[in-house]
């Protein structure tokens, strides 16, 4: 049977993370169709049309999905889960959000946050934070999945249209409502999808520090700012930087960790990084373990330092 | 009005993990257990839900082993009023702890349900969704501010990117992200008052639920290990090894 890939989406736009689901999908599946349900979502319907190997987009185009709760959204995944042997979302936000509410109902076990397809019901996925990883074989008819998308390259977007399905809407009682949205205005690309991060820790010693030293050098490489829980916790800046076991999992090509020591718990969160750089005046750090360039200095010398090397 | 927070025992966010030599699950013989970090922002929430004269009554429940006791009677210690235990010795599967704490708060009338949003440990982020999703209730998750009024739960959830607020008529299930609050320190004579406080045991069998685990676990496994790299002698070196070598920049 079909693979089906809910679409990551703000109604005007495709989010790239939906493509590496794509990707995910067309192991388990040769045909996969993926479903935009929204409200005026034509232009997301558009290039979620494009995607290479898919056989058709479901559009599902009604007023109370406008805001993307995870009550109608999954209502209307269930009107359609009939037709799927496996139901895929990333693991982002809102994936982790809906996904689960639909394997509930449709009295199935969900696989979360999966690294590796193995078979059409054997997956890898991590667990403790990712020091663990668990393959798991799932005995039931429907396999809800959400996708680790650092973990599979992202489909093409650039193909030819497929046909795209209207789907009416299912009516959902109403029990939960929209007030607001305070999105965090940045030029920054967003921690879990940025190239490259760089993450500041205790070593900074303040808040204006980390202004001061780790934001020119994230400027400069247009990366995405973190921070280790140990600078979250001191008050230098807001527990949404935060990169670890219980905070944000990232796996950018470059992490730069300045000033970070490396406690399990921050490692857990960045050690699937494609290249670590540590910078940290203390040799004997932990965070040196995982570096794969390793610079023993005084950070406020020689961040800036590297700061200006890259002009 | 009732509320009802579930906790998990899973093995302290200190211990380094280890895999078991036969890769059938991971070694918690000998090890520190507490409860889940996630959870304990739940019962301090819905501690201080009380404290505010909110909330009147809070039951905590856990599911598992008989050990689980322990950590009821932490957040008996914290400000939960009664603990049950759903004892069993299954490995409990998320599906199967949102089927026994959909029949409690059934059983208790309970229109405030905060969870943790995942454990430490499995990490699956389901069971609140799910227990949502079996009570036809709404659904906070990754909450960082819930303010109950007027028969709504108003929470600020934390989102890819900022934070988003809604509105959920109750009953209504929330879970729990990080800055939702700090967990305060548990007192000696607030664990003297716990020891007091009323902890009831009921088995799956009794509530009626099937809890045979879905998932397979076929082998756990360490993930590769990464090497350590090089230490560079200077700013210069660093950047000359990431142009050129790593190639990243």
């Amino acid at each position: 049977m079909a693979a089906l890939v809910i679409a990551e989406h703000d109604n005007q736009s495709l989010k790239a993370a939906t493509l590496n689901t794509v990707t995910a999908a067309l192991q388990c599946s040769p045909e996969v169709d993926i479903l935009v349900a929204g409200s005026g979502v034509e232009a997301t319907v558009a290039t979620a049309s494009q995607v290479v190997g898919i056989r058709k987009v479901i559009q599902i185009d009604a007023l109370t999905l406008l805001d993307q709760l995870a009550e109608p959204l999954a209502a209307q995944i269930l009107s359609i889960a009939k037709h799927y042997s496996h139901i895929l979302a990333p693991a982002t936000a809102s994936g982790k959000n809906i996904l689960p509410r639909v394997a509930a109902k449709l009295d199935v076990a969900q696989l979360s946050d999966i690294t590796k397809v193995v078979s059409t019901d054997t997956f890898q996925r991590p667990i403790y934070a990712g020091n663990v990883i668990a393959t798991v074989q799932s005995g039931d008819s429907v396999k809800v999945i959400t996708v680790r998308t650092t973990s599979f390259e992202p489909a093409s977007g650039t193909g030819d249209s497929s046909e795209v399905e209207n789907v009416a809407a299912t009516e959902v009682i109403d029990k939960s409502s929209f007030i607001g949205r305070k999105l965090t205005k940045s030029d920054r690309p967003e921690l879990t999808a940025a190239k490259i991060i760089v993450s500041g820790g205790r070593g900074l010693g303040s808040g204006e520090k980390y202004q001061e030293i780790i934001t020119p050098l994230a400027d400069k490489l247009g990366a995405a700012l973190g921070a280790s829980r140990a600078a979250v916790d001191a008050g230098y800046v807001s527990n949404d930087y935060q990169v670890g076991q219980t905070g944000k999992i990232v796996a950018p090509q470059l992490y730069v960790a300045v000033g970070i020591s490396g406690a399990i718990q921050h490692l857990a969160g960045m050690k699937d990084s494609k290249v670590i750089v540590a910078i940290n005046k203390d040799a004997e750090a932990p965070i040196f373990n995982v570096a794969d360039y390793g610079l023993v200095a005084d950070l406020f010398t020689a961040v800036p330092e590297l700061t200006s090397a890259l002009n | 009005m009732k509320i009802l927070v579930a906790v998990k025992r899973v093995v302290d966010y200190n211990v380094k993990v280890r895999v078991k030599s036969d890769h059938s699950g991971v070694d918690t013989a000998n090890v520190k257990m507490s409860m889940n970090p996630f959870d304990e922002i739940a019962v301090e929430e819905a501690a201080q839900l009380k404290e505010s004269g909110v909330a009147t009554e809070i039951i905590v429940v856990s599911a598992g082993l008989s050990q689980c006791q322990e950590i009821l009677r932490t957040a008996l210690a914290i400000g939960a009023d009664r603990g049950i235990l759903v004892e069993t010795d299954v490995d409990l599967q998320p599906l199967a702890v949102a089927k026994i704490l959909k029949s409690i708060v059934e059983k208790e009338k309970v229109p405030i349900i905060i969870l943790g949003k995942q454990a430490i440990d499995d990490d699956s982020n389901q069971t609140g969704q799910m227990l949502a999703s079996l009570l036809d209730a709404p659904q906070a998750t990754f909450a960082s501010k819930v303010l109950i009024a007027d028969g709504k739960a108003i929470v600020t959830r934390e989102v890819d990117g900022g934070l988003e607020t809604i509105a959920l008529t109750l009953p209504a299930v929330i879970t729990t992200d990080l800055r939702l609050n700090e967990p305060r320190y548990v007192t000696l004579p607030n664990i003297m008052k716990a020891k007091k406080k009323l902890l009831t045991i009921v088995k799956p069998e009794d509530l009626g639920i099937d809890v045979a685990p879905r998932l397979k676990t076929i082998k756990v496994e360490e993930p590769p290990k990464r090497d350590a790299g090089q230490i560079v002698a200077d700013v210069a070196a660093l950047v000359d090894k990431l142009k050129n070598e790593a190639k990243v920049i």
